[in-house]
């Protein structure tokens, strides 16, 4: 048995999309101003990521009033409660076929394990790579600022830097993590339609 | 049919030609710089300038009886008293006192070398400097192009026609022709590139030979090679940027300005406008991401991705230690390559050239420890002849390019230092005359007065030209992946002390990053496998 519920609103979808756009953008053109490979030339690699990082503010913007105006930051609180039944699943019950511990709903649709990953990026990974993006894309104002002694081009673009791998490494479990619904591509459907389907069975 | 088109042509030509003119004051100049169409005097006309003249001196004489202060002025210039005092060391400088590794020093071999100076009859030291007579104005001033200093009569042009051989070129006589003074005093205007060029296209004895980025296809540049003076680009000459105040040139190569503090050079301002933000101000690009790197970056390291770019090669090295081979027939050896560029010469030793070629870079703060010829020297290593200042800390440093001329030429090994060596002369010392080096620094630092004590050796040497001139269109500049790369060819990667993005990294941060995407990929997949297995096992059962 199962039903169909609205899990997705039209916003959140658009700005789950548009912000993965965001995102693989700059992780291609990061790493090509960090000199890991040369594929669009580095001055275009500057300019895109400069772009999608004013553009990823914008629409974070937007998504922040989002959250509160529709209470859905509410989503984002961490629980400890039933974070080990998690951590069971993932490692014993996916491979036994146990049923899934966490019963999504509308008003719950992050899991305990997710709610955690989502608060550690928000309040680790998040500050550190906005911070030191930040610094870096005003770097030509630093002595105007009279900041241009007390940091360090280095300091700023190694801390950047490390953001970057850690959002990277963030984003392949996540695209992985897409495919342990009750069918590979399930999550993905319903973060393109907004409808997910959910086991009865509770 | 025909005449249609040539209507439709015409046209178009008178509508393209309307809209140059609507675009205003930032369209270039009309080509040609019409200087006499505009001056109020029309000097062909004046009764001072009838003539006939036979000598250079006759001409100046005419020319200071209206213009009266003209003479003072050229002659407290560096052109005329080729002395300079270093503007940050304060050392004395000038052609007489610092070091190349070129031709040398122009001590006793004077004929030759004032062949570039702004006056007449500089034959030896005891020249009169308070002469204002022997002040050369047609150098500077001929619009004709017909007036020319000859190579060897220090500093004056033929007076008659002349049947000479040069040293270096095809054997047997050549024909010169005398200019035609007379015409040239009267048709005297504002300096164009090539009466600049006579002397700084030319500078070591040849063209292209000594800057790099000043030769003679500067006269007449596509604008490509540099926009500021191609016809189709600003159609600027020297003095546009070199501005003259009172006959004084602005720019100096002892220290080039490493960084402008003044900005654009308004009217009525110090009209010194030998620097790029003179006219371009601080922040000329649209990006704000390229205006920062102004502050660390000067403006030629993007802007001049190569020199010699004109179709002349210039010298890259000069080692004097080889010279005086003779050939089979026992005369002197003189060797040309491929591209008809002498390659030995047994009066100057060995050279290498070179055709676009790109810059080395260094940190510049606009001091420069210029070697002089009475300098004590370490002769334990490459001498370096004017090393630049700077560093990455130093508000006043940018990076600059440099051709960086390399050579080996004669000192005294027991005195430590450089000589002078006396090079050009119809004498029995020197050098060019008598292949014989003992014989010919003997006698020019005994010209010099210079302590010698007879036992010379040669040193490598190294010095830094600075490259400002061919400046590309902007499409044309340095892409910034030619900086920003790991490659260990990049054009900064021998730059110390600066965090350059795409060049540098933290090598920890990046170990641990790999690690974690690595980590995360694999983990991912393996996860997967797994699932993947055990769901077959489960449904086989």
């Amino acid at each position: 048995m199962s039903e169909r519920i609205y899990i997705y609103k039209r916003y959140e979808r658009f700005w789950h999309w548009s912000q993965a756009l965001l995102i693989i953008v700059m992780m291609i053109t990061g790493f090509e101003v960090h000199g890991s490979y040369a594929l669009i030339g580095f001055q275009k690699a500057v300019q895109l990521h400069s772009l999608a990082a004013w553009t990823l503010l914008t629409l974070w913007a937007f998504t922040i009033f989002w959250q509160f105006t529709t209470g859905e930051w509410r989503q984002y609180l961490p629980s400890l409660k039933n974070v080990g039944a998690m951590i069971k699943y993932y490692t014993v019950g996916i491979f036994t076929n146990a049923p899934h511990p966490f019963h999504k709903t509308v008003v719950q649709k992050h899991n305990p394990l997710q709610r955690l990953a989502y608060l550690a990026l928000l309040a680790f990974i998040s500050p550190l790579i906005w911070g030191s993006g930040i610094f870096y894309l005003f770097y030509g104002d630093w002595a105007r600022l009279g900041i241009d002694q007390t940091l360090s081009l280095e300091t700023v673009a190694v801390l950047h830097t490390l953001g970057a791998y850690m959002i990277t490494a963030f984003f392949f479990i996540h695209v992985y993590l897409t495919t342990t619904g009750h069918t590979v591509f399930a999550h993905i459907k319903a973060m393109i339609t907004g409808w997910e389907e959910v086991d009865q069975h509770h | 049919m025909i005449s249609l088109r040539r209507l439709i042509g015409a046209t178009l030509l008178g509508a393209a030609l309307l809209a140059q003119a609507a675009e205003g004051p930032a369209s270039p100049p009309a080509a040609g710089r019409p200087e006499n169409a505009t001056s109020t005097t029309d000097h062909s006309k004046l009764e001072a300038l009838k003539g006939p003249f036979k000598t250079g001196p006759e001409v100046t004489k005419a020319c200071l009886s209206c213009h009266n202060t003209a003479g003072h002025q050229v002659m407290k210039s560096i052109h005329w008293t080729w002395e300079a005092a270093s503007p940050t060391t304060g050392k004395k400088l000038g052609k007489k006192f610092a070091a190349n590794n070129f031709c040398g020093s122009p001590l006793s071999n004077e004929a030759r070398c004032t062949s570039c100076h702004a006056g007449y009859g500089w034959t030896d030291k005891n020249y009169d400097f308070t002469n204002q007579e022997n002040v050369d104005c047609l150098a500077c001033h001929d619009t004709t192009g017909t007036y020319k200093k000859f190579g060897t009569d220090a500093g004056h042009p033929l007076y008659a026609d002349r049947e000479f051989e040069p040293m270096e070129g095809p054997p047997g006589k050549k024909q010169f022709k005398a200019p035609d003074l007379t015409k040239i005093a009267q048709h005297v205007g504002q300096p164009g590139r090539a009466n600049c060029g006579a002397c700084h296209f030319n500078g070591g004895g040849g063209d292209a030979v000594k800057h790099g980025d000043l030769d003679s296809s500067l006269k007449n540049p596509s604008r490509e090679l540099d926009v500021h003076m191609a016809k189709d680009g600003a159609n600027l000459v020297c003095s546009d940027c070199h501005t003259f105040n009172a006959h004084q040139p602005s720019g100096s190569r002892y220290a080039a300005t490493s960084k402008d503090k003044h900005g654009f050079d308004l009217p009525k301002d110090d009209h010194n406008r030998a620097t790029c933000e003179s006219c371009h101000g601080f922040t000329p690009h649209k990006e704000a991401k390229i205006n920062n790197h102004t502050s660390k970056v000067a403006c030629q390291t993007c802007h001049i991705p190569e020199f010699a770019r004109g179709g002349v090669a210039t010298k890259m090295l000069w080692d004097w230690s080889t010279a005086g081979k003779m050939g089979p027939d026992g005369k002197p050896l003189f060797i040309k390559d491929d591209h008809g560029h002498l390659k030995y010469s047994a009066a100057k030793g060995d050279f290498k050239y070179g055709e676009n070629v790109r810059p080395e870079y260094k940190w510049y703060n606009g001091v420069v420890h210029q070697v002089t010829i009475t300098d004590k020297i370490d002769d334990s290593k490459i001498l370096e002849l004017n090393r630049v200042e700077g560093s990455a800390n130093d508000p006043n440093a940018r990076i600059w390019p440099f051709k960086v001329m390399r050579g080996k030429q004669p000192y005294d090994t027991e005195n430590k230092t450089l000589v002078v060596n006396h090079v050009f002369g119809d004498d029995d010392t020197a050098l060019w005359k008598n292949y014989d080096y003992a014989k010919s620094i003997k006698a020019g630092m005994d010209y010099a007065g210079l302590p010698y004590s007879g036992k010379f050796g040669f040193i490598e040497t190294q010095m830094n030209w600075f490259i400002t001139h061919m400046v590309a269109p902007k499409e044309k500049a340095v892409p910034c992946q030619e900086c920003h790369t790991r490659a260990t060819d990049g054009r900064l990667s021998a730059i110390p002390d600066i965090y350059l993005p795409g060049r540098d990294s933290n090598k920890l941060v990046d170990i641990f990053g790999g690690l974690a995407i690595v980590g995360a990929i694999s983990g991912g997949l393996l996860h997967g496998i797994v699932r993947i297995l055990s769901r077959r096992k489960e449904n086989a059962k």
